[in-house]
């Protein structure tokens, strides 16, 4: 079978974008498809939007979200086949194993491309929190709130909390201070001890030294704001009949209770691995990250030959190392396709490792200074995992004790995982108890397997496929 | 539970949710929509019944399933408004006599 083009590239965020850039200089085809409506993945969301009929509100967003109008403009100025609000449901593989089909499905019909390269540049999601109460409407993520600042201008209006760890939980609560958002509280889950776990990473975070610089002036701002913060918090739960009302946690040994309408939750983000599990790549799991992500050559490719991952969907490095790693697959893609030579590969590439590796100097002093939570595996047995079949982690517990040794088995036993969501909300938890409760490492546990189509499609679109 | 945040100047987009018009502005999700008409309730879980919204507002989720124009099962913070759209709560929880 001949292929339709030289390159898929799933997602238009900044991996997705710089590689496409990328290859499109060296006139290689490349067909981008991304579920959104403009280019920008997460942390560029709507920048186009932004821009064009709300440019006052650039200045709220905030440095580390108008970078991103660079790479967007460089995007749109290359001859690439961009399919916006396509939703890739497949890849999966001919009779013959040698090619890959990739599915997706756009305006309601269903197609498929036949590439000799694909890159996945799925990014990451934010690590699902599991407390009591965080299926209450009201309660989102800290990256749901900034996505609604971003895209429609919308925030929330009543009593507002910050709760969890982490650099994104810094920046929102700067951007809400900038827009005069009022804060009711930011509770704040950092264990204790911060400065001095961080202290021997300072080093190399000089080479990334405006991160530094940039999440000093947050810190300072939060403080100055007067926004209550309550420091090293634990056993939060979101109280509520029928959506949020209040917040109950202990903060420095002492038990608090305080009125809220939306919860803003945040522990870290986490590779994107939905499309790399489908494909049975090979994975491994970050101890420090707490997380699963896909084992990549230098260049970005998988143990599927030909199969690529650029950005965070391939290790938590941020938006900056994601763009430069976007160019480094595109130009290993482009030599493949003979459009350059390896010195011509080469060079830029080892010019964008080294600018990779100074920008990700910050990350040890991040996992330090923000730690992966390390209690997600000891959720209460009140505690909803699996938030579509409604499942607890005290069942979970129970089937693990009578001989449940693995997620997939949790699947049969529970229906934890087979919800709408495919298992993107639990997969990281259920691992997580499961490797707790038999003393076993999250890496000999192992995920859930999974199946297409990742996203649901109806029996029209899938109908509406031709030729196959 | 949600305002916006100044006076953007926006075509209005009328759209109706469970039979009630909601004013709209171009470029919005269906969630932002709602979210800023004062919807908390999204759908009904399938287990539980239990109220559900939006959480993460990037399509990994799927609290946010809504019946759109007679489709049922779609990701509300994904799709954007049109006119003319109407949108319902999604009660998950099927029974084989009320689908027949």
């Amino acid at each position: 079978m001949t292929c339709d083009v030289d390159v898929v590239i799933v997602g238009a965020g900044p991996a997705g974008m710089a590689a496409a850039s990328a290859l499109a200089q060296y006139r290689a085809k490349v067909v981008v498809l991304d579920e959104q409506g403009e280019p920008g993945g997460q942390i560029y969301k709507s920048i186009e939007t932004v821009y064009r009929s709300r440019p006052a509100d650039i200045d709220f967003l905030g440095p580390s979200y108008f970078e991103g109008d660079e790479i967007v403009k460089k995007f749109r100025a290359e001859d690439i086949d961009y399919r916006p609000r396509s939703t890739v449901w497949h890849i999966g593989s001919d009779i013959s194993f040698k090619r890959r089909d990739v599915f997706y499905s756009r305006n309601g019909t269903s197609n498929k491309l036949r590439p000799k390269y694909i890159v996945i540049a799925t990014g990451a999601i934010e690590r699902p929190v599991p407390i009591e109460g965080w299926t209450l409407p009201g309660v989102m993520t800290a990256g749901a709130v900034q996505s609604a600042l971003k895209t429609s201008g919308i925030y929330p209006s009543g009593k507002l909390a910050l709760v969890g760890s982490g650099p994104l939980v810094l920046q929102l609560a700067n951007q809400l201070l900038e827009a005069h958002i009022p804060i009711s509280a930011i509770v704040d889950t950092t264990p204790t001890g911060s400065i001095s776990r961080a202290v021997a990473h300072f080093p190399r975070a000089i080479t990334a030294t405006d991160y530094l610089l940039r999440g000093w002036k947050m810190i300072k701002k939060i403080k100055k704001s007067g926004v209550k913060v309550y420091q090293s918090s634990s056993n939060i739960r979101v109280n509520g009949d029928r959506c949020v009302e209040g917040l109950s946690f202990i903060s420095r040994g002492v038990g608090l209770n305080i009125p809220v309408d939306v919860v803003a939750l945040h522990e870290g983000v986490i590779p994107n691995t939905q499309l790399t599990r489908l494909l049975s790549v090979d994975h491994a799991w970050n101890k420090r990250q707490r997380a699963f992500f896909p084992i990549l050559t230098g260049w970005g490719e998988t143990s599927i030959a030909g199969v690529f991952v650029a950005g965070d969907g391939g290790g938590i490095s941020g938006a900056k190392s994601a763009i430069l790693s976007g160019e480094i697959t595109g130009r290993m893609i482009a030599q493949k396709l003979d459009l350059i030579n390896e010195s011509a590969r080469d060079l830029p590439a080892e010019e964008a490792r080294l600018k990779r590796l100074l920008d990700t100097g910050i990350r040890p002093l991040l996992e330090a200074l923000y730690p992966a939570p390390d209690w997600i595996a000891e959720t209460s047995n009140e505690t909803l995992i699996c938030r579509c079949e409604e499942i607890t982690s005290g069942q979970l517990r129970t089937v693990i004790s009578q001989g449940c040794y693995g997620p997939n088995q949790a699947k049969a036993f529970l229906r934890c995982g087979m919800g709408a969501c495919q298992g993107r909300m639990c997969g990281a938890t259920v691992t997580e108890i499961i490797a707790r409760e038999l003393r076993r490492s999250p890496s000999a546990v192992g995920s859930y397997n999974i199946r297409p189509p990742i996203k649901p499609i109806s029996l029209g679109e899938l109908a509406s496929l031709q030729d196959v | 539970m949600f305002s916006r945040l100044t006076n953007i100047i926006r075509k209005p987009v009328r759209i109706y949710f469970e039979g009630e018009l909601i004013e709209a502005l171009e470029g919005d999700t269906i969630a932002s929509a709602l979210l800023a008409a004062g919807v908390t309730d999204f759908r009904h879980s399938v287990v539980s019944e239990s109220e559900r919204g939006p959480y993460c507002l990037m399509g990994a989720c799927f609290e946010c399933l809504m019946e759109i124009d007679g489709i049922g099962h779609q990701q509300a913070c994904l799709i954007p408004v049109r006119d003319e759209m109407r949108i319902c709560r999604e009660n998950a929880k099927r029974s084989i006599v009320d689908d027949l």
